[in-house]
């Protein structure tokens, strides 16, 4: 994709190969290339959003080795060798993974933009704290911004999605 | 109800249609999309805030490879570009010719084929500016000695932008003269700025070929804007095709019309290829459609324990441009609505704008336009006044609340307000509150130490412009439409002039639709955004699309409705007189059976209709509605503070809201939930400030605070409804009421908690350190 690639600097490209959502990729990027950028020009994965520019929104949180990763802040060439999860990479064989549907069946969320990435960071939590009560939720999103929702209905998402993960 | 629950009609919880895509990744939102041979544009902005332009140099910017083109002021000039009028019939800078009038304003555009390289570009532009001083406040701004901003406007003489004024001032000064308590406050409301997390940008391609500009566009009014570009650029209607894609919200910052679209779009058509252009953050907090910003007095004129006269005057911070997206006869938008709940029988507001060294805007922030600031002035009043008077807040408001056999009532600024019972908003908030326990709670709280506050509003706003009549942007008449086609199947696609940002149009509109027709709302696909395919229409803003739309969307159905009788008659060999409708199915009257569904009908339609009778199942209304709605409602915050660091927090909010009849509760309780951040956000941190030379501070989400889930409280929701009497569906419209009514709630809560220190008044945002000082200044112990 020649048009990720600065006319000026392509002798500096670097070899990257990356796994995203199970899939070996390879490509040759510009050092600087944000890994947000990587993923949605360069692979077409444009779940990943972009809303702040400053590490404060998390609307393009993604896991890099299963941890949430604010990936406008971070290089491509950085996740060298690294396996990536994206919302596309959520569901598996067709069935939705349990926070999607959650964030769907409690009204998680309206326009949609930092869905993804409160997604993501969640599914992260919900690992490292199967039964979380509602407080600890709140705290583990407190990197993630949401302008329409008030939260409620993504701490309620939170857990229902916690309480199908254990049964399952 | 069984039968509308089978197709998911008014009144049901519906899960959304359109969270299938949301939640898989796959929204298109305009940045989503690229196009074959697209370039991409970046945006140099002014560091200064007041500067005449002496040179601007872009030759080294020009000769990087990758770099296309760079536009400058004075290219757009040759193209008469260089202007273009705003939505309160000023004029508006799209690229700088002569002086830059806020930090942040569009200097150049460089257009590339990469952002990286577009963003490289911009360094090197060479550009030599002569700075003058700011002016960075209306007060500053109306001396005499203030600088003149808008120095090329002929005859424009001060930095004066308006006078407007509202209600009887005779009246209103008799009642003052009458009053035994006249309660002032002073108050600003703070500049802030709506920050949907997906920021503001387009891809414009015209094509060489056609002429056709199709430009994807983050708007929340398409067909206004392919209008106003349409005159902007001279270009013939048809030939412009706007698409609002997937919005990542909107909150009013996506109403105006920004440089950034009139530049790409040019750029695209001098240069042959698809441009696209995406704002960063920092430009979208620093150059685009902020809020508020207004400057307020208001008093209020007591008589034995009755509210008898409002005064409320504004000043009201501009910016460099006059830019209010509002109804054009309204300089103040509907800030008129101030007397809120109560029968005040004499009010008159003065209002004047004022040109400032700021970004342009005065968008309605999720609010009805200047809303807002009227029910922050009025429910902050009302509470001094009770705390004045040596009442309780609560017992002033219900002694002077607007009865429920007063509607439909005539405001003394001249609303026809439709429906309300605000005794009942109340008593409900307060039994949910446990509000007598509290208040017993607050005292013993006291002799402990601790600093416990409640806080009321009553707020009512008015919402779902027009009629057209009285109510235009930029002329155009604020109706909307509905066009319904119901295929030979039953199945049904239904288009409108509204965009949603996240509203759920796509599934409360079905539902509609499943309510008039019988036809289930999953076999109805709503369809919006795009103005080669949807009728003429007003937008999403001011909740107006419930109101309006959704009035369309009904009367729509209820035409198709009618023909289908007549259709129905024909299968059933009866007469159209005698034919009666009931959930998807027509019947004769008093014989349930046989009976034909709407399906049945709908194929008819198509294959075997009576003699006479036009084919199709298909048609399009505009609705213009008689008068607006008037949702309203009590809410009620419980903080605590601690003395030590001025930090307050929310322990309990409820919020009561009726909005007349609520089609999906589920997403009702959403939109309300989202709003009740927003106040709280208003109320407590969010504000857009400036230092004494006109720098923006708060040009990030560093500066500008947002809560996040850890800082936002929990709500406890309630509900009345009272249908609005001259809506279709007795529906009013919600998607602003608590960032209207709410912000004063909390602040009346933090200043209740202070009231017998004798702190009276803090400004928004009640930042901790503020909350320290005020009570310090009081002499609190610590």
């Amino acid at each position: 994709m020649t048009q990720l690639e600065s006319p000026s600097a392509t002798a500096g490209l670097h070899r990257l190969e990356v796994t995203v959502n199970g899939a070996a990729r390879e490509a040759s990027v510009e050092a600087r290339l944000l890994l947000v950028h990587f993923l949605r020009q360069e692979l077409g994965l444009t779940g990943t959003h972009v809303g702040c520019d400053t590490t404060s929104c998390g609307a393009c949180a993604v896991l890099v080795d299963g941890v949430p990763v604010k990936s406008c802040t971070m290089l491509a060439v950085q996740a060298q060798g690294a396996e990536i999860t994206t919302v596309e990479g959520l569901a598996q064989g067709g069935q939705l993974h349990p926070i999607q549907q959650a964030f769907h069946e409690e009204h998680g969320l309206q326009c949609g933009f930092c869905t993804p990435g409160m997604m993501l960071t969640s599914v992260a939590f919900l690992k490292e704290n199967p039964r979380p009560t509602d407080e600890e939720i709140r705290f583990a999103l407190s990197g993630q911004i949401c302008r329409c929702t008030g939260y409620q209905n993504i701490v309620k998402a939170v857990q229902s999605a916690a309480a199908t993960l254990e049964e399952a | 109800m069984a039968a509308t629950h089978a197709v998911r009609g008014i009144g049901h919880s519906v899960e959304r249609k359109e969270d299938a895509r949301f939640i898989r990744g796959r929204g298109r939102y305009f940045d989503d999309i690229t196009l074959p041979g697209m370039l991409h544009m970046e945006i140099l902005r002014s560091p200064y805030a007041h500067a005449r332009l002496v040179s601007i140099d872009t030759s080294a910017a020009e000769a990087l490879p990758g770099v296309v083109a760079v536009v400058t002021g004075e290219l757009m000039a040759q193209h008469n570009l260089a202007w273009m009028p705003t939505l309160s019939g000023d004029t508006q800078a799209v690229l700088v010719t002569d002086k830059v009038r806020y930090q942040g304003q569009e200097v150049a555009c460089v257009v590339a084929e990469s952002a990286y390289v577009a963003k490289d570009a911009l360094e090197l532009i060479e550009v030599e500016y002569e700075p003058l001083d700011a002016v960075t406040s209306p007060q500053q701004s109306s001396s005499e000695d203030a600088p003149l901003i808008r120095d090329e406007k002929e005859g424009q003489t001060s930095n004066h932008v308006y006078h407007w004024e509202a209600g009887d001032k005779d009246a209103t000064d008799a009642a003052f003269a009458e009053a035994d308590h006249v309660v002032t406050l002073d108050t600003f409301y703070p500049r802030s700025h709506p920050s949907p997390l997906e920021c503001c940008g387009c891809i414009a391609d015209v094509d060489p070929a056609t002429g056709k500009a199709t430009i994807h566009l983050t708007s929340q009014a398409p067909h206004v804007h392919r209008t106003l570009f349409a005159i902007v650029a001279g270009l013939p209607e048809q030939q412009i095709r706007i698409i609002s894609p997937d919005l990542g919200g909107g909150f009013g910052n996506k109403v105006p019309i920004y440089p950034g679209y009139v530049v790409a779009t040019a750029a695209s058509l001098l240069i042959g290829r698809p441009v696209k252009w995406v704002e960063d953050r920092t430009g979208n907090l620093i150059s685009t459609g902020f809020a508020r910003d207004y400057h307020m007095r208001g008093e209020l004129a007591v008589k034995d324990g009755k509210m008898t006269g409002l005064r409320a005057s504004l000043l009201s911070d501009q910016g460099a441009f006059y830019a209010d997206a509002q109804p054009t006869k309204f300089r103040a938008g509907l800030f008129h609505i101030v007397t809120g709940s109560y029968d005040i029988p004499a009010a008159h507001v003065v209002a004047d704008g004022w040109y400032t060294n700021k970004a342009p805007g005065g968008v309605a922030y999720r609010c009805s336009f200047r809303v807002t600031e009227a029910s922050y002035l009025i429910e902050r009043l009302v509470d001094n006044a009770a705390h004045e008077l040596g009442v309780d807040a609560t017992r002033f408001r219900l002694d002077n609340f607007i009865q429920p056999e007063q509607f439909p009532y005539h405001s003394a600024t001249g609303f026809v307000y439709d429906s309300g019972n605000y005794p009942e908003a109340m008593r409900i908030a307060l039994e949910k509150l446990g509000y007598d326990d509290l208040r017993r709670e607050q005292e013993e709280a006291r002799k402990d130490g601790r600093l416990l506050g409640i806080g009321i509003a009553s707020f009512t706003e008015v919402v779902g412009a027009g009629h057209g009549k009285d109510y235009d942007i930029a002329g155009l008449r604020m109706f909307d439409s509905a066009e319904l086609r119901v295929h030979p199947t039953g199945k049904a696609i239904l288009k409108l002039g509204v965009k949603s940002q996240g509203q759920g149009h796509e599934t409360t509109f079905a539902q509609i639709i499943a309510q008039e027709l019988g036809i289930p709302a999953e076999d109805i696909e709503v369809q919006e955004g795009d103005t080669d395919n949807t009728p003429y229409g007003l937008g999403t803003y001011a909740s107006r699309s419930t109101p309006v739309a959704g009035a369309a969307a009904a009367m729509i159905a209820r035409r198709l409705r009618d023909k289908a009788k007549e259709i129905a008659a024909h299968l059933l060999e009866a007469s159209a007189d005698d034919i009666e409708f009931e959930a998807g199915n027509f019947f004769v009257k008093g014989s349930p059976e046989p009976s034909k569904s709407i399906q049945d009908v709908a194929f008819a339609a198509y294959t075997n209709l009576p003699d006479g009778l036009e084919a199709g199942l298909e048609g399009v209304t505009y609705y213009d509605p008689p008068n607006m709605t008037f949702p309203f409602g009590t809410y009620a915050v419980v903080v605590e503070i601690d003395r030590g660091t001025g930090q307050w927090r929310p322990v309990k909010v409820v919020a009561v809201d009726d909005c007349g009849v609520r089609i999906n509760p589920m997403i009702v309780a959403g939109q309300i939930m989202g709003g009740l951040t927003e106040g709280y956000a208003t109320a407590a941190m969010q504000q857009i400030a400036f230092d004494e030379d006109g720098n923006c501070i708060g040009s990030n989400f560093t500066d500008y605070l947002i809560p996040t889930a850890w800082e936002t409280p929990e709500f406890d929701l309630g509900e009345l409804t009272t249908p609005s009497p001259h809506h279709p569906l007795g529906a009013k419209g919600v998607g602003e009421s608590a960032t209207v009514g709410s912000p004063a709630a909390y602040v009346n809560a933090v200043i209740d908690a202070l009231w017998h220190a004798g702190v009276k008044n803090i400004d928004m945002p009640l930042t901790p350190d503020k909350v320290w000082e005020a009570m310090n200044a009081a002499g609190m112990p610590e």
